[in-house]
């Protein structure tokens, strides 16, 4: 963890523009596939070059996917949005302009509740959502492996997008990194974004003012671009606050621009000021006509929406007596919660038990093996068979815990690995009785001076059953067994 | 295609004189066949062309894609502003010079399923940016009944090359008057239809809230016949209209009596030259004569039309011409030392001036300060057009007025002053703002220059336009004049 804090006597002031790829089979505006990985321009068409004569036709699976963000975010999904062209020169930009929503969105206002901090530093905000517009996405510039030229591949021109602008109602890193996170999982629960940031299709612009603690005006503020992970946000932004302090409290001043982050050295880098910026000459497309969306097909998205991370976090505090920390954790990424939910959907399950392996063995898998958890290698359905095992007693936590490992490491099913491994755990009484015996009759020394009042040696006698029984003996089983050997005789 | 062993009998000036039903009903008779019609209009473009360049591009006629359609085997040439695949498709401009179009527009898909025969791709003004097609790369045109004047503009080339009887019919596009204009002034008969009515998918876009593809024939049958081939509603186009489209020639011969004509009074003034102005109302009383009443209707504001129209079809333009970098594809500047002049010595070098001072005009009406100043005024003044038309709609079925201030006028005589060029669309561009159909049809001589009747309908009201110039076609004879330059090179051609 970083050990940024926010000087004394300044105020900070964050929102964030996030853009976020829909994930419509089509593009917004031609029939190309939007399939990320294809040949460079092999999925670029007449109306994605940008061809003399080609005209746009709205692809309605984008303006769904952009309403259903809008009714998620409790906002006002517009009767009436219309596309505005934003025209600059770039060559990855194959119309001289993008087709976007500027003077009516698709969607306005709405908000999103975040939570900061645990336990009792725990809060909950709510970050207000100003717009979010639909829009296209532009191609990419390689500027690598073309010696000194620059490649253009336009296969993720014409990508839907919705850009989602917010409030500046953050005041803190956390506080965005929270934001962006929750609405990475909105979008995902969804099914409208997958989600990935080094692909690409989920990336957040930040734009950050700090000001002295009191003041009413904002300060000057910089957008940083290119931030392709939540680390990165936090560290984005920290790095610019201080940047910014450092600048004010030298009687230097904060230049409005636009910053690039770079990751490797940590750092923001002036990409152009906002003297540089186009003049983007926006007006309404002439080729699209005003997008008219009716009650009756709102309603019916509105019937379309899953249940969202704040209603499930709720549902596992009330149903499954989680902790609010952990309903959050569980529910922050719609994966995990489906993992979650497909483990507690054994009969019998001991949700808490299966809170905690989630949140404990499979996040340290995952975080090890760097996956995501779609992709664990421990599927939901093997955790549940080992969780049973746990549940009847074959299994102590800790040879759970090396079954998880066998299970991750090469597969196969829980019973046999415990079977192959000779893991069962000792749990007969009679078995346990006869080491227990022998134990005490290799150490009466111990017996006499524990039967004399020293307790502490209670665990001597825990770790010389456990020894002999390899680790195997059921614990409780062992100290009943020990108690009433030892004590009740 | 091949053409057959005995060549028809009548010569070939019965052919070029011909309507569109007269060749079909030949080539259904066995007169003719397909390729022999082709042929005979090929060899009038090899031979009359070079003294019009009214082509820039001939196409070899392949065999029609129907033998029962409507079109099946009639000769056209398109405004080289459509795409076609496999065809050079210029816009007049030297940024396309070489670009082969590598899809279909729908309007040539449509014309070619109905089995029509491409033969080549006309002249315009570059971009379709001009009134007297001296804006092209690929030269100016010559008007057929004098070579000395121009032929209008931006549809110069096809209304030029129907005149001159090099094909039966032409498309062409209307932004600001560009079918209507040229039509008058080359003494043809061109209809642009209400905006939406034709698919713009795959035509180059000038000024998309205008663009309007049409028709350029020698009769308002002949428009008639085309324009329901080509019209209706295409999913690719979103602003083109979902409604049915009538059968435009099952209305020609219904009756005029009682019909309303609205005159604008302020359309003969000053601004219209007289002998221009006594031809449009010779023509008005025939219409009169055929039973139609006539009312006097207010369309004030035509100053403001052009100067609204200059601001906002340039803007749209600015955009629209963007794609025009030398990335991806069309004319690209030699060994560019970088981005920045990669794109000023292409777009320098590609665009000619008209295009250029038009870019330049859009840019600064969008700019931030300016844009509540030009565009959003000048869109008002649209909305106002728009409403004035709706007004005079109230009490009349049709407007009946000229197309041009003036006959066609010498090549050279504007090229100094643009403004002074603009004021040839004073008539025409007020329809284009309110998306109206409007008609050109062929009324009388200035000079031995053709004056040409401007039609105006509601909007879909392409019917009824059709009707009455049809009507008017039935008791006049101007649009079955030829030029002698046509006739004479007819003459020398069948004996040649």
């Amino acid at each position: 963890m970083s050990q940024f804090a926010i000087p004394s006597g300044w105020e900070v002031v964050i929102g964030l523009e996030i853009h976020a790829q829909l994930a419509t089979r089509s593009k917004i505006f031609s029939g190309a596939s939007t399939a990320f990985g294809a040949e460079p321009n092999a999925q670029a068409c007449a109306v994605d070059l940008g061809l003399p004569g080609v005209l746009p036709v709205l692809n309605e699976g984008a303006v769904r996917m952009a309403s259903l963000f809008g009714l998620a975010i409790d906002a006002e999904i517009s009767r009436v949005s219309s596309f505005d062209r934003k025209n600059y020169f770039y060559p990855d930009l194959p119309k001289g302009y993008q087709t976007t929503q500027l003077a009516r969105p698709i969607v306005v206002g709405g908000s999103v509740t975040v939570t900061t901090g645990e336990g009792k530093q725990a809060r909950e905000d709510t970050i207000r959502v100003t717009r979010a517009h639909l829009e296209e996405d532009a191609g990419k510039s390689l500027h690598e492996d073309f010696h000194g030229m620059t490649g253009i591949d336009l296969n993720r021109a014409g990508t839907p997008l919705i850009e989602i602008v917010s409030e500046p109602d953050m005041r803190n890193p956390e506080q965005a990194v929270a934001y962006a996170r929750k609405v990475h999982a909105i979008v995902q629960y969804l099914g409208i974004c997958d989600g990935n940031m080094q692909e690409g299709s989920f990336r957040v612009d930040a734009n950050v003012s700090v000001r002295p603690e009191g003041d009413e005006t904002l300060g000057t503020r910089t957008e940083v671009k290119n931030v392709n992970s939540f680390r990165f946000l936090q560290r984005a932004i920290e790095f610019e606050i201080e940047r910014q302090i450092d600048l004010l409290e030298t009687g230097g001043e904060v230049v409005q621009a636009t910053r690039l982050y770079d990751p490797d050295r940590d750092e923001t880098r002036l990409m152009r000021t906002k003297e540089e910026a186009d003049d983007y000459r926006y007006f309404p497309c002439p080729d699209l006509l005003p997008v008219v969306v009716d009650d009756e097909t709102i309603e019916s998205w509105r019937a379309e929406l899953p249940e969202l991370p704040d209603a499930k976090a709720e549902r596992y505090q009330s149903e499954y007596g989680l902790s609010a920390y952990d309903a959050g954790v569980l529910t922050s990424s719609r994966a995990t919660a489906e993992y979650f939910e497909a483990v507690v959907a054994r009969e019998g399950a001991d949700a808490k038990l299966a809170a905690n392996w989630v949140m404990g063995e499979v996040a340290a898998l995952l975080n090890r093996l760097e996956c995501e958890i779609g992709a664990c290698p421990v599927p939901a359905d093997k955790l549940a068979d080992l969780l049973e095992r746990i549940a009847d007693g074959t299994l102590s936590n800790k040879l759970g815990r090396e079954v998880f490992e066998a299970l991750a490491e090469q597969g196969g099913s829980v019973d046999e690995i415990i079977e192959a491994r000779g893991l069962k755990q000792i749990s007969d009484t009679g078995a346990i009785e006869a080491m227990v015996d022998e134990v005490i009759a290799a150490n009466p020394g111990q017996v006499e001076a524990y039967r004399g009042g020293k307790d502490k040696l209670f665990g001597f006698f825990v770790g010389q059953v456990m020894k002999a029984a390899k680790g195997k003996a059921n614990p409780q089983a062992v100290n009943d067994v020990l108690k009433r050997r030892l004590d009740g005789d | 295609m091949s053409t057959s062993d005995t060549p028809q009998r009548g010569g070939d000036a019965a052919l070029i004189n011909a309507s569109i039903a007269q060749l079909r009903n030949g080539l259904s008779a066995g007169e003719y066949t397909v390729a022999d019609l082709a042929a005979v209009f090929a060899r009038r473009i090899e031979t009359i062309d070079p003294s019009l360049n009214s082509l820039v591009s001939r196409v070899e006629p392949v065999e029609p894609a129907s033998s029962t359609g409507r079109l099946a085997g009639i000769p056209f040439v398109h405004k080289d502003i459509f795409c076609a695949k496999g065809t050079r498709t210029t816009c007049g401009s030297r940024m396309l010079a070489d670009w082969v179009a590598p899809y279909d527009a729908t309007v040539h898909e449509r014309l070619t399923q109905s089995g029509a025969v491409l033969l080549g791709k006309t002249n315009m003004d570059e971009f379709a940016m001009g009134s007297s097609n001296e804006n092209s790369h690929f030269g100016a045109v010559a008007n057929p009944w004098d070579t000395n004047a121009v032929p209008g503009g931006s549809s110069g080339g096809s209304a030029a090359a129907v005149a001159a009887r090099l094909v039966p019919f032409a498309t062409g596009t209307d932004t600001g008057g560009s079918i209507r204009q040229p039509a008058a002034f080359c003494g043809v008969t061109g209809i642009k239809p209400t905006y939406g009515r034709v698919s713009r998918y795959g035509m180059i876009a000038y000024a998309s809230s205008f663009d309007q593809g049409g028709v350029i024939a020698k009769s308002a049958a002949d428009c008639a016949l085309v324009l329901g081939e080509m019209a209706g509603f295409d999913e690719r186009d979103s602003t083109s209209a979902d409604r049915p489209v009538p059968d435009y020639v099952a209305g020609l011969d219904e009756s005029i009596r009682g019909l309303r004509v609205g005159i604008p009074k302020q359309w003969f003034s000053d601004a219209l030259d007289p002998a221009v102005g006594d031809a449009v109302t010779v023509a008005i009383d025939e219409l009169r004569a055929a039973g139609a009443e006539t009312v006097e209707i207010d369309l004030p504001d035509a100053d403001i039309a052009l100067a609204a129209y200059y601001l906002l079809a340039p803007a749209e333009a600015s955009s629209n011409l963007s794609r025009f970098d030398g990335v991806r594809f069309g004319y690209r500047c030699e060994d560019p030392k970088d981005l920045q002049d990669l794109y000023e010595r292409t777009r320098s070098e590609g665009f000619g001036s008209e295009v250029k001072r038009r870019i330049l005009v859009g840019t600064y009406a969008l700019s931030a300060g300016y844009y509540d100043a030009f565009y959003r005024r000048a869109q008002k003044a649209r909305r106002l057009i728009t409403d004035h038309f709706q007004r005079a709609f109230e009490q009349c079925d049709v407007i009946a007025g000229p197309v041009t201030p003036t006959p066609a006028f010498d090549r050279g005589a504007h090229s100094a002053d643009p403004a002074k060029m603009y004021l040839e669309d004073i008539f025409t561009i007020p329809v284009n703002l309110a998306g109206l159909p409007g008609m050109s049809v062929p009324a009388g001589f200035v000079e031995g220059r053709p004056v040409g009747l401007q039609l105006i309908g509601r909007h879909f009201d392409e019917a009824r336009l059709l009707n009455v110039a049809h009507q008017y076609q039935q008791r006049v004879d101007w649009h079955e004049r030829m030029p002698s330059f046509a006739a004479d090179s007819a003459n020398d051609n069948r004996e040649g």
